[in-house]
């Protein structure tokens, strides 16, 4: 029998369990903090309160604006080279054959390792900055294209081909439109790999940015600072990407 | 009555079967039904799709329980678990892919700790019996989808099952294959005289095998009508071409025809 | 089939025959980048001469243990998960998110916490494999077809006996490509927190050698964990295809 409560209670019971796991993780955190001492850890509303102190202090935003900006221009590379890149192997058989597995190894290696090969390539900077964020993100751009061409169903190239298209029509109307749900996924992917890499870079080798203000927290070694900056840039990674992940799952509803 | 209730094999009483699906309304999926099966019958159900022809295969296997009724097999009632003697091949492919043809027919028997040499015995005349003894070493991925159901009657067969129960076997076989598959079915049939209930949607093919056939309504399943075929134990598709046959497909579909259109949502006659 | 191998070949082989002769020939300049042929012998001279060896330990050890961590608790997890649908439900969004999340804004904290020694990077490896391994996991136990649960029952088999003989060889592969994930990102996060602050491991030593100038061991470092980790995934992509082969991909 559905009954009106029947309704409610099956409506909001994901936001609810959500609500209770948030608060079960506060807790234990808070649970950790009592056994490790403050030397160790911050409590949560603590952290919390300093986090909103950060929010407003005169020396965060810029090192936040930096951070952006390499992250931006990496973003942007990433994603429109890693198209390029995606729709002509995924277009082309043979291209795509021959250089998956070269992707996929590429992917499988620690990235740092090319990192000093770019700080000698680049110099110290922006550039290198923006070099490891795409090579961190272009990958996964680049794949899930790929994929998302190569397995648009035989049947909508055939139906096309009957229907008299032009290969551009067919290009925007059929093919884009078929694939736009995984490459939206790897957009997805690509930014928050982006975002890693960027934040990566400012941790080894950088004098500005919040990677790097994550470092001179150890020096500083206040623990409070270290987690506010965490919890920030955690609290953002999982918006952005709750938000994108909102659209993902709408683009595959649709198709 | 009397006579015939004490060579039933399989009995069900007034059996309804509801389930909830999900957080949604409960699906009145079969009954109230009876059936009384005959030891050694061929016995085959055909209906409307989704007028709950698997769901009573599960009932009498003991994979589903009844929710109002009873089941018993063998003079026993059948709770939530599948009593042995009763051997059950799925429509859906269950070979199991890590085994090779040879132990994926042995995986039964060894689940029952028979002997070694006993498992060899028997799993080889089953491969002869089935014609596989040349894929004994292959893997069901080398295989097409009616050798992989083979290799599950095999499995289940090797089991010396008093009951062979068959959820629409050969559905995704074309017809030739179905129809040499059958005759493969009624010679194991003689062979091991074991009692067989086979789902089918396929009318010739259930008028074909069977000694009875149930024809069901359209959900909440109910048997329409069982219709006794009368052929001769020693059978095959050639009695395709005998004039009984052709009357009793058409019985089966002037009985079915109104329950496949209720089942497809047209309005009927009888509507 | 063939022409896909030839002209992989020829990009990679190409690719380094280029880099050799712009760096013969001073094009990039040596304090950029030494010619592959001297990273190779340089390679060579490091390994044979052992100095490798301590680093090559800490570093393998360190992956070793955050790797089967990665692999037992992100299995059980997943089981765990598996068998409870309500807390899978609420968990989901988080592990579809847990990769956006940089992983390594977490060291400086297990630094702070655990003092600069081995412990931080083995759990920043842990943190970034563990996930992939849960996910995997849950992937393979749903796609256990339902028709082989049905079939378990129909021999008499017990919930034991049905996880070990028919649940878990169907969830193999899955598995199996959570415990690649595990490898590959275990060896990420190991050698990673080795580069960004350590004093110990082959991700330490790219970092001095950087920060010393020495072309030489640096690149010949670089080239050593290419090597190695695309061996590693060669072998157990070839595992996996043999495997895959047999089961034609069920």
């Amino acid at each position: 029998m559905s009954t009106i409560a029947d309704r409610l209670w099956r409506r909001w019971i994901g936001v609810i369990d959500t609500v209770l796991l948030v608060g079960f993780f506060i807790l234990a955190w808070q649970i950790l903090y009592e056994i490790a001492g403050a030397v160790a850890l911050s409590p949560p509303i603590a952290t919390i309160r300093y986090a909103i102190a950060l929010l407003g202090s005169a020396d965060f935003w810029p090192n936040v604006f930096l951070t952006f900006r390499a992250f931006g221009i990496a973003l942007v590379i990433s994603i429109g080279g890693g198209l390029a890149l995606g729709l002509l192997l995924g277009l082309n058989r043979l291209l795509g054959e021959a250089y998956e597995p070269v992707l996929v190894a590429f992917y499988t290696v620690p990235k740092v390792a090319f990192y000093p090969v770019i700080l000698l390539f680049f110099g110290i900077g922006v550039a290198a900055e923006v070099a490891f964020g795409v090579i961190h993100g272009v990958v996964p751009v680049v794949i899930f294209t790929m994929n998302a061409v190569a397995t648009i169903k035989p049947v909508l190239l055939k139906m096309s081909r009957s229907l008299g298209l032009s290969r551009w029509q067919l290009m925007t109307t059929v093919v884009m439109p078929a694939a736009l749900p995984e490459i939206f996924t790897g957009f997805r992917v690509g930014f928050s790999l982006t975002l890693v890499g960027t934040l990566l870079s400012e941790m080894f080798g950088s004098r500005a940015g919040l990677g790097y203000m994550l470092m001179q927290a150890i020096g500083l070694n206040s623990v409070r600072l270290i987690m506010s900056l965490t919890l920030l840039i955690v609290v953002f990674a999982v918006i952005a990407n709750g938000l994108l992940l909102l659209v993902d799952k709408r683009l595959h509803h649709r198709a | 009555m009397t006579a015939e209730a004490s060579e039933a094999q399989v009995v069900l009483q007034n059996v309804t079967r509801v389930y909830a699906r999900g957080a949604t309304r409960p699906v009145h999926a079969i009954g109230p039904l009876d059936l009384d099966i005959s030891k050694g019958e061929f016995f085959s159900v055909v209906g409307p799709s989704g007028c709950g022809k698997s769901t009573l295969l599960e009932v009498i296997a003991g994979l589903a329980e009844a929710s109002g009724g009873s089941v018993a097999f063998e003079g026993t009632p059948t709770g939530g678990k599948v009593p042995e003697g009763i051997g059950v091949v799925f429509q859906e492919d269950s070979t199991l892919a890590w085994l090779t043809v040879w132990d994926n027919i042995a995986f039964g028997l060894r689940r029952r700790g028979v002997a070694a040499a006993e498992i060899k015995r028997r799993v080889d005349d089953v491969l002869r019996l089935m014609g596989l003894r040349d894929f004994a070493r292959a893997y069901p991925a080398q295989l097409s989808g009616g050798m992989r159901q083979r290799v599950c009657i095999a499995r289940t067969l090797v089991l010396q099952p008093r009951l062979i129960l068959l959820d629409e076997p050969f559905g995704a076989l074309d017809q030739q294959t179905r129809l040499l598959m059958g005759d493969e079915v009624l010679r194991l049939w003689r062979e091991t005289g074991a009692t067989v209930f086979l789902i089918t949607h396929a009318l010739d093919e259930a008028a074909m095998l069977s000694d009875r056939v149930g024809v069901m309504s359209a959900r909440p399943g109910r048997f329409l009508e069982i219709v006794k075929t009368g052929w001769p134990r020693e059978r095959d598709s050639r009695i395709a071409a005998h004039e009984e046959f052709g009357r009793l497909t058409s019985r089966l579909w002037s009985l079915l025809r109104d329950e496949s259109m209720k089942a497809l949502g047209y309005p009927t006659a009888a509507a | 089939m063939r022409g896909a191998w030839l002209l992989r070949l020829a990009t990679v082989g190409g690719t380094v025959l280029i880099l050799e002769l712009l760096c013969r020939v001073g094009i990039i300049a040596g304090f950029t980048m030494i010619p592959p042929s001297q990273m190779a012998t340089g390679l060579f001279q490091l390994l044979v001469s052992g100095t490798l060896l301590p680093d090559l330990k800490t570093t393998l050890s360190g992956v070793a243990i955050a790797v089967a961590a990665a692999i037992l608790i992100g299995f059980l997890t997943g089981a765990l998960l598996h068998a409870v649908p309500r807390l899978r439900r609420t968990l989901d969004p988080f592990f579809a998110s847990y990769y956006a999340v940089p992983v390594w804004a977490f060291y400086p904290l297990c630094i702070v916490l655990f003092g600069l020694n081995d412990v931080p990077k083995v759990i920043i490896g842990f943190l970034y494999a563990v996930v992939a391994m849960i996910v995997n996991t849950l992937n393979g136990l749903d796609r256990v077809p339902p028709v082989l649960r049905k079939l378990a029952r129909t021999h008499q088999m017990s919930r034991g006996a049905t996880v070990l003989l028919i649940i878990l060889p169907s969830a193999a592969p899955h598995i199996f490509t959570g415990v690649k994930l595990a490898i590959a990102y275990a060896f990420i996060g190991v050698v990673g927190s080795e580069f960004i602050l350590a004093n110990a491991g082959i991700g330490y030593q790219i970092s001095f050698a950087y920060n010393n100038f020495d072309n030489v061991i640096l690149y010949s470092l670089i080239l050593f964990i290419i090597v190695f980790v695309s061996a590693i995934n060669l072998f157990l992509y070839s595992w996996e295809r043999a495997i895959l082969q047999r089961r034609g991909g069920r």
